[in-house]
Parts: structure tokens; sequence; C-alpha cells
């Protein structure tokens, strides 16, 4: 932090720096300490109970666990692809849908009827029950024109089920679009459809995308749902269950859980900080000047400034 | 009174049983600046969201240079475009600057390139001192420059008419003197204006008709300097007499 020209801190302020200093040391001193005593007794209890050497070599044996490492990770692969191609077929799916539920007019009745359907439908059915009724279901029907890939319609089950999930969460920010909006962009002249593209989407986009990413990590852990359609997808649970079934150790479920964990991990904390700028700031339209931005973005950043400061304030003042 | 640029006529507006405006008619001619005052919740809103089409009427007919835009038939995106509107509260584009602001209409609306655009535009915010701003994004910029963006937005499609919907009640007092000096300057330009506005000095000085509503249409109508101080409809005298009360006169 430095300090403006000009201005050095009065004595008083310098006493209160170095007090509030001292605190935080303190405070980290005991956290540290707290911590290790609480983990510590934790680790003691539960490795001198007399389960924990059959509780350790069943689930935490570390020799196998790498063994297996490779296989497993080898599968994520597959999850991670499917989680990437799945999750932009379902935002697409998703702003369609909830586009064309804000479609007002007769003409776009059946429409609407559709839309409103498929999220009813889609929201309802459990994702599991999907995946058996598509990906077993309809490769059994043979009937030629469809594809028989078991893993086609393991994706298009996960699509059309976030689908519905998604498509929720960006009508509702569309919704969250003040009608003012609307009216400002049609007075201008623009069509209603241009107001969506140029105005009222933007927004929307902006606002949901916390709830958005926290919708595509539980993706990611659903892809994981998908070895039950089988050997067609050897992802990293399907290679786990692989594993544990030739020696009944389940150690190879807990690494792919760890691998599951390592991977949602980044997503959540994008999500955190996504939901904590949740702003315009630097906004994705890099149109218009940049010689003034600087100061704007400057002002905008600087916004969730009180609240953080606030917080913090009251951490401090509960330590002492 | 020539060719009226805007006439309005027999036009009814409710809210489910609240009738908001009767049978009402009015024409502006050009150049002419109108001001519109009245009791909360007496029409003048309606009336502007009305002339814009933003608000379906129920019954009546608006006619802009002589040609009826409350007709299903023409094109409501067309007509919108050359009336302008601002706001009480701004609306301006959170997500975008100062700039993309104005230049949405131009480049969106009449397919103007962008260098064009924003030349315009620029040259437009500077009328409105807010040159140095075009880059800013509305949040980082106060009420009052908020409302001066957004008067150069509407003035950017070249409107024949522009409508100020009580653009100075959401400001502070000391940022209402810069909106109603562009607001000034814009009459002396010879726009054709409609102003619903609480600001009786403005309507004195620079209008040249004030309309007062009441009960859903004009209670009375006339030059600033009569209507304003002498008053001849009860429910006028009524009103100024509770603006002067409130020191607002």
């Amino acid at each position: 932090m430095s300090e403006p020209h000009g201005w050095a801190p009065s004595g008083v302020e310098v006493d209160r720096r170095a007090y509030r200093r001292s605190r935080a040391r303190r405070s980290a001193l005991i956290s540290v300490v707290s911590t290790v005593v609480v983990v510590g007794a934790i680790g003691l209890v539960v490795v001198n109970s007399s389960g924990w050497p059959r509780v350790r070599s069943t689930f935490f044996d570390l020799g196998y666990g790498w063994r297996v490492l490779p296989d497993i990770l080898g599968g994520l692969w597959l999850n991670i692809g499917l989680m990437l191609a799945c999750g932009v077929c379902i935002l697409v799916l998703a702003m369609l849908v909830a586009l064309t539920r804000t479609l007002r007019g007769p003409v776009f009745f059946p429409l609407r009827v559709l839309a409103t359907a498929y999220t009813d439908v889609f929201r309802g059915l459990p994702l599991i029950l999907v995946l058996l009724l598509l990906g077993f279901g309809v490769p059994s029907l043979r009937l030629s024109f469809l594809p028989r890939d078991p893993l086609f319609w393991g994706c298009v089950s996960l699509v059309l089920v976030y689908g519905a999930y998604v498509s929720e969460v960006f009508r509702a920010g569309i919704e969250s679009i003040h009608p003012s909006q609307r009216a400002a962009s049609r007075s201008l002249g623009l069509s209603h459809a241009q107001t969506m593209r140029f105005v009222v989407v933007p927004q929307a986009v902006r606002r949901v995308l916390p709830p958005l990413l926290n919708d595509m990590v539980a993706l990611q852990k659903d892809t994981g749902l998908l070895y039950v359609l089988g050997a067609v997808a050897y992802d990293a649970i399907l290679n786990a269950k692989i594993e544990t079934a030739k020696t009944f150790n389940y150690t190879p479920y807990v690494v792919a859980g760890l691998l599951f964990i390592l991977l949602t991990i980044p997503m959540t904390r994008l999500t955190d900080w996504v939901a904590r700028r949740q702003g315009w700031s630097e906004g994705n339209d890099g149109s218009g000047p940049r010689a003034t931005r600087g100061r704007a973005g400057r002002r905008h950043r600087s916004e969730p400034d009180p609240q953080r400061r606030g917080i913090g304030a009251n951490a401090e003042g509960s330590v002492g | 009174m020539a060719e009226a640029l805007l006439s309005v006529r027999g036009l009814r507006k409710s809210y489910g049983d609240t009738v908001i405006l009767d049978d009402f008619s009015v024409d502006v001619a050009a150049h002419e600046c109108v001001t519109v005052i009245g009791a909360s919740g007496s029409g003048k809103s309606t009336l502007l969201r009305c002339i814009n089409l933003l608000e379906p009427v129920d019954d009546g007919q608006v006619f802009l240079d002589g040609i009826d835009i409350t007709d299903p038939r023409i094109d409501v995106d067309r007509s919108r475009a050359s009336i302008g509107i601002v706001f009480q509260s701004f609306n301006l584009f959170p997500h975008m600057t100062v700039l993309d602001n104005v230049t949405l209409a131009p480049r969106r609306v009449h397919g103007v390139p962008r260098d064009e655009a924003e030349a315009t535009a620029l040259t437009l915010l500077d009328r409105v001192g807010l040159r140095d701003k075009a880059g800013a994004r509305p949040d980082a910029l106060s009420g009052g420059q908020q409302q001066r963006v957004a008067i150069a937005r509407a003035l950017v499609n070249q409107p024949k008419l522009m409508l100020f919907d009580e653009v100075t009640s959401a400001l502070d007092p000391e940022l209402v003197g810069e909106v109603l000096s562009m607001l000034a300057d814009l009459t002396s330009d010879g726009m054709t204006m409609l102003v619903a506005t609480h600001e009786m000095g403005f309507a004195r000085q620079i209008s040249d008709r004030v309309l007062f509503l009441a009960g859903g249409t004009i209670a009375e109508q006339g030059p600033p300097a009569q209507v304003l101080s002498d008053p001849v409809d009860p429910r006028t005298q009524q009103f100024l007499r509770r603006i002067i009360e409130a020191g607002r006169l």
C-alpha cells in the first residue's frame, strides 16, 4: 500500500497500525497452533482405532493406488472431454430454450409450450433414468437412421438434463434485467431480437455466471455417471471399478475421487472469483477507445471494496 | 397553428380499472417546446410512453409528421427511431462504454459503419461536454453526466421529436442545472420537445406552452406565464399552491 504524495500517517495512525499488526501476528499464531492440535488429535484417534489397519489397506493402499493411477488418469481425459463437449452443447441449447420462453406473441405459442414442456420434463427426470432410457433403450430400437453408440446417447442425456437446468438459469438472468433496459433499447429503434442480442443477454449472462459455473462443476462430476453404460466408455470411474473388481480393494475409487476433486477445485475457485468480481469490469466486447477505460475500470474494481473492507474489519474486531 | 409535427387524437390508456388518459388530444408544432406538469399519477409519463409506443394504447391515434404511428401496419421500430426519449432513471446500458451506448442505435438500426458512428457520437458527446468520458462505463459517471449521455444517445438518431420524462427527478439538486441547460440548448436549436417535469422554473423560462394534466386529460394549457402565475382551473391552482408550499417555485 503506497501512500499518496504529501501525506505521512500521523502518530496515532502509526500506533494503530502497529497494534493491528501485532494482533494479526497473534491471531495467526493461535490459528496455527489450534489447527495442529485439532488435526493431530483427530489423526491420533483415527490411526489408533482398532479398524484402522483394515481401512488403510482397503481404501488407502498407496502402492496399489499408484499402480492404477495411470489407467484412471487416462479415463479422466474422457471425462474432461465429455464435460467440454457436453458443456458447449448445453450452453447453446439452454440459451435457445431460454430465449424461446421469452418470446411474446401468439405465433410463438407452440414454441413456447414446447420449451416449457422440455424444461419441466427434463428437470423432473433423474439423470440416471434418462441415461438408461437413452443409452440402452434407443440403441435397442435398431433404427438404422439413429446412432447406435451408447456414448453418444449418454452425452445426449447429459445435454438434455443439464440443458433444462441451465436454461432456467439463463431465463432467471434474462428476467432479472430491469424492463427499463428493454424500454431504453426499444426506444432507440432496436427490434426485440436486437434488444435481446445487444442489451439483455450480455447483461443476463454476466449476472448468472456464478450459478452457471456451478452447474458446470456439477456436470464435470456427473460425466462419471456414464460408466453405467458399460464398456463403451472407459472413463475414470469405470476404470476404477474394473480395478476394484479384480482385487476387492477400494483404493481405485478413492484415487478416482481424488482426481475429480482436484479437477473441480479450480472450477470452484474460478466460480468464487467470478462471483466476487460479479462486475462489468472489462466487459468482453473490446470496443470503444481505451484511453479512459483504465480510469473507469479502476472505479469498477474498487466497487466491492467497501464490503470487503467491512468484512476485514469485522474479522479484526472479532479477534481482539 | 401550422401543420402539427406531433398530433395526439383521442388517446385512451388504462391499467386495469384505472384510466390514466381519457380522450386525450394535443398538438405540438415543429420547434415547439411544451412542458407537461401535473400531480404524480396524472399521466405525464404514460403520455410520453404512449407517444413512443412503449405502451400499447387502448384507443386513439398518434400522428407524427402526419403519419399514424399507432397503425399496426407500420414499422414500429422505424417510428421509434425518429422519436428520442430520455428517462427519469437514465437507463444507460451498464455493460457498454459511454461511446458504445451512443453508437448502438446508429450501428445496429441504421447500419452506419463503426468509424462513422463513433465520429458522430463523439461530436454529440462533445456537445454534452462528455467527450473525455467516451471510454468510461456509465456507473463511473455522476447522475448528471449519465443523464447527459442519455440525451446524447437519444439525439444520435436525429429524432424529429424529443420526449423528456422527468429527467431531473432522480438527480441531486446541484446536478439538475447541467441537465436543464442541455434542454435549454436543444430548445434554442429548434428541437421539438415534450417535457414532463416538476421543475416549474424550467417550464416558465424555457417552454412555449405548459399543459397541466388532471383527470386523464388537459385541465389547463397556455403560455407559461398564464398557467403558472394566473391559473384558471381550480385543480391547477391547488397543484401550484402545493408546489409553492414545498418551496419549488
